[in-house]
């Protein structure tokens, strides 16, 4: 009976620990984007976090895509091909491309960037003092360390998912095209034919969606890190972890909800 | 407030007379889970005075700056500001609060991302009370009364070593002319030379603003040579208080072993043996 009870209590203890966690993320989420409504806001700190994700991730995700692409032209010809449902891979590469691979993997690999780097810059700033120094030079630490990463991420995804996008079709064009022997106007055809705006629109809301959980993960990570290069170390593991997890249950979702019937 | 202002004030504020003092803590206590860190901390500072507190590593002296800043939130007690309660401000008043403060931390906590200029003037940014252009004049200006070139304001704080670093902190703690500033161990990890320059800036900069300056620090040549008035805290209570001229002749037992680096005496360190 003790041993049931001190199971019972240990799973207890963390679904306690979990709420709170999720409580403290939430109000987190909460203040950093409560201040994109009261100025100041730090227009300089916005800038640099968009260029360096909108544009330093450029390359990084452009291989990412391209390659997709085409690995998945390739792979659906062989699998079709049994089927005689070649006809299929350009209409296959689109849609898998602009509905989920290019906005999620585009969002895997800015977690590991991005939200490593906003860990770990912001956790390094939290051990030496840093972020006391901010308030005490009478600036709010939310409003200039974590609501420009915010905002940032949250426009800068979009961007990089819509060249995603054209670098994972082009992908599978080159390979459909050139190894496969599709004529390059009827392969351009099928995708054009079988895309719609829906397509896009919703990688893109996944990828704004994305974007603002990187950033608040890297930033709650990185403000709530403790105990040094250790504690710093930590922090930057558990944004990625925690980023990732949380792009593949939020994608889910957001299908869900533009594709369920 | 101006620094004549502050003359006024530091000169109603002589020993022997009763006015306000600039900070006054009462009964301030503070515990992290069963650790307690403060224990009914008791502790007037004079305004226009330079005020040292005196204790080992863990005594709970950070935790009191911490505390006055408001970035940690005491358990129980009150700290004072210019006769007002600082945890009945509004937050308006309290940002208004810290814009009087200055603060020189231990390690610099000079910002990476930044370029020294920026560094040094980053409060006056904040607050708008100057542009860009300007700053880069300003910071070359309160630069020059630390001893640095207009030069560094260009190098990223890496670059620069650690006593250039303080010097660059303190320059940041006074560039907005604040009337209450504090130091946290200001010498520590300072050659003894170095230690001395960065004592007799902080002398300087703090008699040029006329300035309350409130220091924590376990270097004793450094208590004397920036101090006026002295404290010691020992878990997290005030043991003493006096003048920090005669630190070491003081005929409190803890303070003069604190002072001469005795071993036997009435603080005994915890060692597990």
């Amino acid at each position: 009976m003790n041993r049931f009870l001190d199971a019972l209590a240990l799973i207890g203890r963390g679904l306690i620990g979990a709420c709170r966690t999720l409580g403290d993320v939430a109000i987190f989420a909460a203040v950093g984007v409560s201040h994109l409504l009261r100025p100041p806001f730090h227009f300089r700190q916005f800038w640099r976090h968009f260029v360096e994700i909108a544009y330093f991730s450029l390359p990084v995700v452009a291989l990412t895509a391209l390659f997709t692409g085409m690995v998945l032209a390739l792979q659906s010809f062989t699998g079709f091909s049994r089927f005689n449902a070649e006809s299929a891979i350009a209409s296959v590469v689109v849609l898998s491309v602009t509905r989920e691979l290019g906005p999620v993997l585009a969002a895997l690999m800015v977690a590991g960037r991005i939200g490593a780097a906003m860990a770990a810059e912001i956790g390094t700033m939290r051990v030496t003092d840093q972020v006391d120094a901010l308030t005490t030079l009478s600036t709010d630490p939310m409003k200039y360390l974590v609501t420009p990463r915010l905002l940032a991420a949250t426009l800068a995804m979009p961007l990089l998912v819509i060249v995603a996008n054209i670098l994972g079709v082009l992908g599978g064009f080159l390979i459909g095209t050139v190894k496969l022997g599709f004529v390059a106007q009827t392969y351009l055809d099928n995708t054009w034919d079988v895309l719609e705006v829906m397509d896009v629109v919703s990688g893109l809301v996944k990828a704004a969606v994305f974007g603002f959980v990187i950033a608040l993960m890297g930033s709650w990570c990185g403000y709530n890190s403790k105990g040094g290069a250790q504690g710093v170390g930590q922090a930057t593991t558990a944004a990625v972890v925690a980023s990732s997890i949380l792009i593949l249950a939020l994608d889910y979702v957001i299908t869900e909800a533009f594709f369920s019937r | 407030m101006t620094p004549s202002d502050r003359e006024a004030e530091r000169s109603v504020n002589q020993p022997g007379s009763n006015p306000t003092p600039k900070i006054r803590l009462r009964g301030l206590t503070k515990s992290f889970g069963a650790k307690r860190v403060l224990d009914g901390v008791d502790l007037d500072v004079r305004a226009g005075h330079s005020m040292v507190l005196l204790g080992g590593s863990g005594s709970g002296k950070s935790v009191t700056i911490k505390c006055i800043l408001g970035l940690i939130t005491p358990d129980e007690g009150l700290i004072e500001v210019d006769g007002q309660d600082i945890a009945k401000l509004s937050r308006r008043d309290r940002a208004a609060l810290r814009d009087r403060i200055g603060m020189l931390f231990q390690n610099g906590a000079l910002f990476d991302s930044l370029p020294v200029w920026e560094n040094v003037c980053f409060k006056l940014l904040a607050q708008k009370r100057i542009t860009r252009a300007a700053a880069r004049d300003k910071a070359a200006e309160v630069l020059a009364q630390v001893g640095l070139a207009a030069s560094v304001g260009d190098l990223s704080p890496a670059e620069l070593s650690g006593g250039m670093q303080k010097r660059v902190a303190l320059a940041r703690a006074v560039a907005a002319q604040p009337d209450i500033i504090f130091f946290d161990e200001p010498t520590t990890g300072l050659d003894p030379i170095m230690g001395a320059v960065i004592d007799g800036l902080i002398v300087d900069c703090v008699e040029r603003l006329g300035a309350t300056a409130f220091s924590i620090t376990h270097d004793m040549a450094s208590a004397r040579r920036i101090g006026d008035d002295a404290a010691m805290i020992h878990k997290g209570k005030i043991v003493w208080t006096g003048s920090a001229e005669n630190l070491g002749e003081t005929g409190n037992a803890m303070v003069d072993q604190f002072a001469r680096g005795e071993r036997e005496g009435p603080i005994q360190m915890e060692l597990r043996k």
